[in-house]
């Protein structure tokens, strides 16, 4: 929920995402239109000094990555410590709420002794810390089934969904959103732009059982549930999930269109691009060439987030959906507060916010050469 | 009317009435002689099962934490899971409750009922092809009896003192005497397994009419027939997949699709739409499960039973069944017995809603200012509501309540049980004797109303090991009447258990026992193509 919350306050409020889209595209123009921009080696020079400084000046790219890294790492403890407090915070713990209605309270003290709830939550946090650098989550706790295990089948069924939806979403929105300044303010603009706003408008349960009723029910072409397992073939697996990601298509559509749009109209206004009309170019190559080029740092920014919401926060489809992913796997485990499998699934999705960010931004600073050495 | 014929029809084909009743019952209808002729003969004739096939189910309660081990079942899809590869020494009878034989053969009481002796079915194969032996069967109950046992069944088996063989039979030693020991080993945690399970706890290996194929937590289960099988007169269908879905709607949306062919858990609220599909027949079984509003007797303000009195004539028990229920239940007594149970206390009058009385013992009960009533909609569906409704009846009486909506999570551990009036759900259980001795005996675990009287204590005790059933009748009689006209229980309703299933699946059995057919609906339904 938070990364969609995160991702509506960009594209509705305005043309300007984030701080380092927003850096970006400036500094873009700005070359462009000849303002002087050369002032970073001259400073490292008068400074001077250690072997890191060195490093940042002659591989800035790798520099940057190795320090987003390092911060991504103690990113991940931050989260694994919060996580743990978390849950230690919720009331009932394990062995109440599994055991529900029907606790007595020997079979309660049993299994406290048996998972070592009677120890403080210091040393449980960092005898479970110490496996999972190791890359041991350990067992659950309810099914006794190894984490690592029982992660790897949903993570890889949560994967394959999230590619599926981002192979069709992502082409369709940038394509869609230069559709959209092409025709800027006249019907296909509007019909795009009212269209896709419906669509994240409702609810993503509400729009799961629209497409259940009229696809599944009432026409029958579609399959429902989308339940996917070990002994399916390919294509068995891909007529499952067409329901959730045409779902999940709809719910991400629109922040992506509407960021491209936004950030190639924000070009367009560029002197350039003036001088590229004036030279006689066709209204599509201007976008396509000289344009959409430079608006490609914030539509990545958006489409990091969407890739990212993809993976971790489609909880509510795959429950319509009966879909076997990670959401589901770890509101399950919330729910009778089975810590290996909280904190395993806590780690992996901040893991992935992290790393598609660091992604969204080496790329674009890959598309602005000039981000490499920040003022 | 055309419910009444599916339910004529439905009485011929699970043996209960013969030719000469339903034509009877049938013209009183308005149905032609002829007509009916014919559809006596079209019910009677599908009471033939029909082999082969694929089954389908689509089951709420499923989680990915889910135990493989039938000692830590507890969701509604490990049951039927459960139910499909194991067996239990005893099974009770659908309709009547009693208990019959399964893998026990008979069984013998000693006069006292504190020894029992099982002879145990001979010639039965587990699923990997070793012979059941009493070696498995003891280890299996050992298993359940230990006290450093996580089973569920734990508290079932706390009375059993020693397990033995003698010979080729097993003898069952209780520290009292109980005349329900039989019942209670139809536990569906004892399921018996290969050396009681103390191997591999998890193989889920058994003697039931499927094998597993494929089990995943929280998502998916299948079976084969298992061809070894020891009975005849179940598994009709070839093989069986449990589908996880935690999602009322979509649960609806696979049945009316034709994509499950049944589904449990149908919420009250949307029974009348899923009704107007041709193809879904909804399946209603009354059971022992019941909604109540739980006071505490030793807390103030409800330690004065004018008060409690008061409240339990505040409720209005007809427009609860309608509006909560649908009309998918029935009304409640305040005592936690229905006629589904054998030996039930017949003629205790219908307590029923009188604001005038119920305001004549609040004023007797010298209490003023609001009553807190705390509640969440895990506590049983649409718990909330019920405590709204009764805030409304209660005012016309002129009791204030104040309704508290507290969070789900954690509610079974900070709210039941612990604060003195809220409200809650029990699942009811084999006999009256444990549904008492779990909640109404003074040193009861579950104790939630908190009633302590050793009157009631004795003549429980004195009941569980009375041999005579006119006398035992008559004790659950007065049992009944103390926790009815004392106790701190507000008992409403009891719920029907409410699932459908396509016009496809025939021969489901209406088990008072429990949800889906007490768990075997896939073991005994076929499908009709």
């Amino acid at each position: 929920m938070a990364g969609q919350l995160m991702m509506e306050s960009g594209p509705i409020a305005g043309p300007v995402p984030t701080d380092g889209a927003a850096r970006n595209v400036d500094a873009r123009s700005a070359d462009i239109s000849g303002m002087p921009a050369k002032s970073t080696p001259a400073v490292s020079a008068e400074i001077g000094g250690t072997f890191w400084r060195r490093f940042v000046f002659r591989r800035p790219l790798l520099a940057l990555i190795l320090k987003r890294l390092g911060l991504s790492v103690g990113l991940l403890f931050a989260v694994s410590l919060m996580i743990f407090g978390g849950v230690e915070a919720l009331p009932g713990d394990f062995a109440t709420t599994y055991l529900g209605q029907s606790a007595t309270p020997q079979a309660v003290e049993n299994i406290r002794q048996d998972l070592g709830l009677d120890r403080p939550w210091s040393e449980r946090y960092l005898s479970w810390l110490g496996g999972a650098v190791t890359g041991d989550f350990g067992t659950s706790w309810a099914s006794k089934q190894s984490v690592s295990e029982q992660i790897g089948n949903r993570l890889g069924n949560s994967l394959f969904l999230a590619f599926f939806a981002a192979l069709v979403s992502v082409p369709l929105a940038v394509g869609l959103g230069m559709l959209a300044v092409q025709f800027r303010n006249r019907m296909p603009d509007k019909i795009i732009n009212v269209i896709s706003l419906a669509a994240i408008s409702l609810p993503e349960f509400f729009i799961g059982y629209l497409l259940i009723m009229f696809f599944a029910v009432e026409w029958g072409v579609a399959t429902f549930p989308a339940t996917v397992y070990d002994s399916m073939d390919f294509g068995e697996r891909l007529s499952a999930i067409a329901l959730p990601v045409a779902t999940l298509v709809l719910v991400v559509l629109a922040h992506m269109m509407r960021m491209t749009r936004a950030a190639i109209l924000n070009v367009m206004s560029s002197a350039y691009i003036e001088t590229a009309e004036l030279k006689g170019l066709s209204t599509f190559r201007v976008i396509a060439r000289h344009a959409a080029p430079n608006a490609v740092a914030p539509v990545i920014n958006v489409i990091a987030l969407n890739l990212a919401y993809l993976v971790v926060g489609v909880v509510v489809v795959e429950v319509v959906f009966v879909y076997p992913g990670m959401g589901q796997y770890m509101v399950d485990a919330v729910t009778v507060r089975d810590m290996p499998v909280v904190q395993a699934c806590g780690l992996i999705f901040a893991a992935f916010y992290i790393f598609l960010n660091m992604a969204a931004d080496i790329l674009a600073i890959l598309a602005n050469p000039r981000l490499r050495h920040p003022r | 009317m055309s419910d009444y014929k599916d339910y004529l029809t439905r009485q011929v084909m699970l043996g209960k009435m013969n030719r000469r009743e339903f034509l009877g019952r049938a013209a009183a209808l308005g149905i032609a002689a002829s007509t009916a002729n014919t559809l006596f003969a079209t019910s009677a004739a599908a009471q033939e099962p029909k082999r082969g096939g694929h089954l389908k189910l689509g089951l709420e309660g499923a989680a990915a934490t889910d135990s493989k081990d039938p000692a830590k079942a507890l969701s509604q899809f490990m049951f039927v899971v459960g139910r499909n590869w194991g067996d239990t020494l005893v099974e009770s009878h659908p309709t009547t409750g009693a208990p019959v034989p399964a893998l026990a053969e008979s069984w013998e009481p000693s006069a006292d009922a504190s020894t029992w002796t099982f002879a145990i079915r001979k010639g039965v194969k587990f699923h990997d092809g070793k012979e059941l032996t009493i070696d498995d069967v003891i280890k299996t109950l050992q298993r359940h009896t230990d006290e450093k046992s996580e089973s569920g069944a734990l508290g079932v088996m706390k009375s059993i003192k020693e397990i033995k063989a003698d010979g080729d039979k097993l003898v069952l030693t209780l520290t009292e005497g109980n005349a329900d020991l039989p019942l209670l080993l139809s536990d569906y945690h004892l399921i018996i397994q290969p050396n009681g399970g103390l191997d591999n706890p998890d193989a889920m290996i058994g003697t039931g009419p499927y094998t597993v194929t494929s089990f995943e937590a929280g998502v998916r289960a299948t079976f084969e027939k298992y061809a070894d099988d020891w009975r005849t007169d179940r598994g009709y269908v070839d093989s069986v997949e449990l589908i996880a879905m935690n999602d009322a709607t979509a649960r609806i949306a696979a049945l009316s699709s034709g994509q499950v062919h049944f589904i449990n858990r149908v919420d009250p609220k949307t029974v009348s739409l899923l009704k107007r599909a041709p193809t879904v027949e909804i399946l209603n079984t009354a059971g022992r499960g019941h909604y109540v509003f739980i006071m505490h007797c030793n807390t103030a303000p409800f330690d004065n039973n004018d008060l409690r009195m008061a409240l339990k004539l505040a409720m209005d028990r007809e427009t609860m069944v309608q509006r909560i229920l649908g009309g998918y239940g029935k009304i409640g007594n305040d005592f936690p017995i229905n006629e589904t149970y054998a030996l039930f206390p017949e003629g205790i009058e219908q307590r029923t809603y009188d604001p005038d009385k119920a305001a004549f013992h609040y004023k007797k009960s010298g209490h003023s200012g609001p009553v807190l009533l705390r509640t969440s909609d895990v506590a049983f569906p649409g718990a909330v509501d019920a405590a709204v409704l009764y805030q409304a009846s209660a005012k016309k009486a002129g009791i204030d309540i104040e309704v508290k909506r507290e969070p789900g999570d954690g509610y079974w551990s900070n709210v039941w049980n612990t604060q003195p009036f809220c409200t809650s759900y029990w699942g009811g259980r084999p006999t009256q004797d444990q549904m008492y001795s779990t909640a109404y005996l003074s040193t009861a675990d579950w104790n939630d109303t908190r009633f302590q009287r050793p009157d009631f204590d004795k003549l429980l005790l004195e009941a569980r090991s009375e041999l005579d059933e006119a006398k035992r009748k008559e004790m659950y009689r007065t049992m009944a009447m103390m926790v009815r006209d004392e106790g701190g229980l507000i008992l409403p309703m009891f719920n029907d258990f409410v699932n459908a299933a396509g016009k496809q699946v025939k021969g489901y059995v209406h088990d008072i026992g429990n949800d889906m057919s007490n768990g075997y609906v896939a073991t005994r339904v076929w499908l009709d193509s």
